[in-house]
């Protein structure tokens, strides 16, 4: 158990480096590697809490795609770096101020709570073949299935935002327009001239 | 002996974390997102540590959806960083002042 510990320490301390660099990178680039470092050590310590199945829907969906989503973004747009960061020292207090007061609040509530009950002691034992993506499943298909169509109404509901925001009309592009091909009438693109027959001279 | 409340802490940690980064980078929209996205990840350990304490499934069922949400939010919100990139050639959040009354 001591082994697991160091563990989960080790890995914590490396998110929560992770997690600094991210918020006080310089570049965005910088910045995107910090968080897919972050996402991998959370991934660990879920693996460590026994969520294997969302461990490994963190790395794929949230690495795989989220990140490289941000990344291309983040490349697309050519951002002027200093003075985006131009603003930092001016919040800085600010922000600092806020962290201290959030901290001593959280403190106090897990901190303190947790020596009058009996949360230290570690989490139980899982039974003998207990398989975490099998429970999750059959919870999910089941009791959450409402919920479960309706993220997939939502994740089509961004597909059809995200094209619809960033599509646009480049002029002078030569596309056909099927409506006004199937509305034209003969009489506007063929004239029939009465004229005589030419005569041999 | 890891239990509940270490993993409390850790995802405290994060979340005050994010949060000053949301007050610091308050010129950057893309970083903002990204500590959006880091707040998230600190309220999804919460669920799991709970649901493994508890032993209820239920609770990564809503991490689960949490992370869907989340994905569509990324997805629409640098969308809509991209059009605003285009309109305006910055992504200052001090610069959007034009709704102002």
């Amino acid at each position: 158990m001591l082994f697991h510990s160091i563990l989960f320490y080790v890995f914590a301390a490396i998110m929560f480096g992770a997690a600094l660099g991210v918020v006080f990178s310089r570049n965005p680039v910088h910045a995107v590697m910090f968080l897919v470092l972050t996402f991998f050590n959370a991934a660990v310590l879920w693996l460590m809490a026994e969520a294997e199945f969302l461990a490994i829907v963190l790395v794929l969906v949230y690495v795989g795609a989220v990140m490289v989503l941000f990344l291309f973004v983040v490349m697309m747009l050519d951002v002027d770096v200093e003075a985006a960061q131009r603003g930092l020292t001016r919040f800085a207090p600010l922000g600092i101020g806020i962290a201290l007061i959030m901290v001593v609040e959280l403190i106090q509530v897990i901190w303190l709570r947790s020596q009058i009950s009996q949360t230290s002691s570690g989490f139980a034992a899982t039974p003998e073949g207990y398989s975490n993506t099998k429970a999750l499943g059959s919870v999910l298909y089941t009791e959450h299935v409402y919920a479960f169509e309706i993220a997939a109404v939502i994740l089509l509901l961004a597909i059809v935002a995200a094209i619809t925001l960033t599509m646009r009309k480049r002029p002078g592009l030569k596309v056909q327009d099927i409506s006004a091909q199937v509305a034209v009438r003969a009489k506007d693109r063929v004239r029939i001239v009465k004229m005589d027959a030419e005569k041999k001279s | 002996m890891i239990g509940l409340q270490h993993y409390l802490v850790v995802s405290a940690m994060l979340f005050v974390l994010s949060l000053a980064g949301i007050v610091v980078n308050r010129r950057n929209l893309i970083l903002l997102l990204m500590c959006i996205e880091l707040m998230l990840l600190a309220v999804n350990f919460n669920f799991i540590a709970f649901s493994r304490y508890l032993g209820d499934e239920t609770g990564q069922v809503f991490v689960f959806f949490i992370l869907t949400v989340a994905a569509a939010e990324a997805a629409i919100g640098l969308a809509i960083l991209v059009v605003l990139f285009r309109n305006r050639r910055s992504i200052a959040v001090q610069e959007l002042n034009t709704l102002k009354g």
